[in-house]
């Protein structure tokens, strides 16, 4: 095709600066919606700016304008043929009791893998501390782990003086931390086809089973319950979750007796991912607290008893809560009927 | 095999290209947004250096949490506030971008930069770096579950061509149909190659000078005939001058430097 590029460019450029206009206002307004007949105006600039492309796509002497009609027509064709949901206006109340436990559940196969590795792992650190005593340096390369239990138990409880005094704040802090830090090495392990993953959770499973049976042997049963319960039914259930979002991306990834390409696949379960990953923070956050303010006192200060039925309290609200928050949602819109395919729904 | 670019037909039939960003460079722009990083989180020191006075303790805690954000989410936040930018990529015309050219979700970035965690091992982005080499898209593993590409977008610039062509009369100009027709049917690369050709002229052999443009000449003439009374008597070289006068120059420019001239 031959064109006066001249009179071409001059033509067409209103048309590309209003096409323009409009994607910077959908960019940067994430809440704005079209009208109709705004909507079919922004439809008939994006053909027309598509079709000068075409046009002038081989002409060597317009490099820069090529270039910008490829920009346009880039972000014209984003927004056009996006068929996922748009995130409008965050609410979190919403999303932590009702999208977060319904993620939960949507992929409670993979939760179920992420907790028998980790039984399995509890079973052979259990296994290891109960034939070879000698094994804990091996199973726990924690300092306050090494020493016999009753002498520590009896040490904690002797102790006159607060030994985290003015630093409460900071190792808590500190455990928010480190602890998300592994949960998202877990989750981004997934990325092994979940090898690395399970060897995590393996590995944290060994730690806990270890570090279990040890206490029971040496008769420190209350005191392992009062010391693990108030903040491990929560942050082992966070780490349990991590695994979880690891395995679905791992199972992604395989994609066993899927028939749609590994893109379509990732794509499916990405949002659900980084749901889970914000729960998983949100609930070390409160392991955290929970850990640094309540978990390392003991008696006489703190009866374990009161710590017992705490960490007790607390299993017994997060298993409702991921059980049952959000399922009445659900059933309306179960009762509603089938959702509408988001491919269906005009965009934007 | 890899490409340098990656693209993407729409349902209308118009295909257009993203160019893929190279692991060299993202790298410099992760240099860049680590130095950022720092920077942030010193002033972040500075000021919690006054509440130490109040609370150590506090001041202590709210450093850990601050290094923790800034080090996780800046990226995160950069990405989602530009549309796929950080300062390092800004600086160094990268953007990312969905694989298949739709809009960037902030899931995806969320995974994408969640998933350094695993591409940065064992040090230097290591596994990242040798992903994206393999990879035909040059993507890391972040990449890869995110489903996103890093794009670049280079800063054009046009040959400079009073160095090429300093006033001399363009015989192919007399034949604007002609030229119009070599304008559509020479693509970018070809034209860029031209020109790059005569603008190293000297530091060529001239005997790999003279072949070279024989070579380009020929492949020019192919392209479209001229008549032998515009192509008859001047070189290759000038041949080739004439075809990047045509290409580059627009007739605005040409008619202008016509009327300067006389």
């Amino acid at each position: 095709m031959i064109i006066d590029l001249q009179r071409f460019v001059s033509s067409e450029r209103s048309r590309w600066v209003e096409l323009e206009r409009t994607l910077d206002k959908l960019e940067a307004e994430p809440n704005f919606r079209m009208t109709l007949v705004e909507l079919q105006r922004f439809h008939l600039l994006y053909e027309r700016t598509a079709a000068d492309l075409a046009k002038i796509i081989t002409f060597s002497s317009e490099p820069e304008t090529r270039r910008y009609l490829e920009n346009l027509v880039a972000r014209g064709y984003g927004e056009l043929h996006e068929t996922r949901e748009r995130q409008r206006r965050i609410f979190p109340l919403k999303w932590f009791f009702q999208i977060l436990p319904q993620t939960f559940r949507r992929h409670i196969r993979a939760f179920w893998m992420s907790l028998a590795i980790t039984l399995v792992g509890c079973a052979f650190g259990g296994f290891a501390i109960a034939f070879d005593p000698g094994s804990k340096s091996a199973l726990m390369p924690f300092s306050h782990l090494q020493q016999d239990p009753s002498k520590r138990v009896a040490e904690e409880e002797r102790a006159t003086e607060d030994r985290l005094s003015g630093q409460k704040t900071s190792f808590s802090a500190f455990l928010m931390t480190h602890n998300i830090k592994v949960s998202i090495f877990t989750l981004a392990l997934g990325m092994t086809w979940g090898i690395g993953t399970i060897i995590l959770l393996f590995y944290n499973g060994i730690m806990v089973g270890a570090i279990a049976v040890d206490y029971v042997r040496a008769g420190q049963l209350k005191f392992l319950l009062g010391w693990l319960l108030p903040h491990g039914v929560v942050e082992i259930p966070a780490i349990l979750i991590a695994g979880q979002a690891g395995l679905v991306m791992a199972l992604a990834l395989i994609g066993w007796g899927k028939r749609i390409p590994l893109k379509v696949r990732l794509r499916r379960v990405s949002g659900d991912l980084v749901t889970l990953m914000f729960g998983v923070g949100v609930l070390l956050v409160w392991a955290g607290f929970v850990e640094a303010f309540l978990s390392q006192y003991h008696e006489p200060i703190i009866p374990y008893t009161a710590k017992i039925v705490f960490g007790l309290v607390e299993l017994i609200l997060l298993v409702v809560f991921l059980s049952k928050s959000g399922s009445s949602s659900n059933r309306s819109l179960a009762e509603e009927g089938p959702p509408r395919s988001p491919a269906r729904e005009p965009h934007p | 095999m890899k490409t340098a670019a990656l693209q993407i037909r729409t349902p209308e039939g118009i295909v257009f290209s993203q160019l893929l960003a190279g692991p060299v460079t993202r790298f410099l722009a992760w240099f860049v947004d680590v130095l950022c990083i720092g920077c942030v989180l010193k002033i972040l020191g500075s000021v919690l250096l006054l509440l130490q006075i109040l609370s150590p303790d506090l001041a202590r805690a709210l450093y850990t949490v601050g290094y923790f954000l800034v080090s996780i989410g800046y990226a995160i936040a950069c990405e989602w506030a530009w549309r796929g930018q950080t300062l390092g990529k800004k600086l160094f015309r990268l953007r990312v971008v969905d694989a298949e050219g739709l809009r960037l979700q902030f899931n995806q970035i969320v995974t994408r930069n969640l998933l350094r965690f695993v591409d940065s091992l064992p040090a230097f982005y290591l596994v990242g770096g040798i992903t994206s080499l393999l990879n035909p898209a040059c993507q890391r593993l972040g990449d890869l579950a995110a489903n996103t590409i890093v794009i670049r977008n280079p800063r054009l610039s046009q040959p400079d061509l009073e160095q090429l062509l300093p006033g001399k009369f363009n015989s192919l100009r007399q034949y604007p149909h002609l030229a119009a027709r070599l304008r559509q049917r020479v693509f970018p690369a070809e034209a860029a190659l031209a020109a790059q050709a005569v603008l190293r002229r000297d530091e060529l052999e001239p005997l790999s000078r003279v072949e070279l443009f024989a070579s380009l000449a020929a492949h020019f003439r192919a392209k479209v005939e001229f008549p032998p009374e515009a192509i008859d008597g001047i070189t290759d070289e000038q041949y080739l001058r004439n075809v990047i006068d045509i290409l580059y120059r627009t007739r605005t420019d040409a008619r202008m430097e016509r009327v300067a001239v006389s």
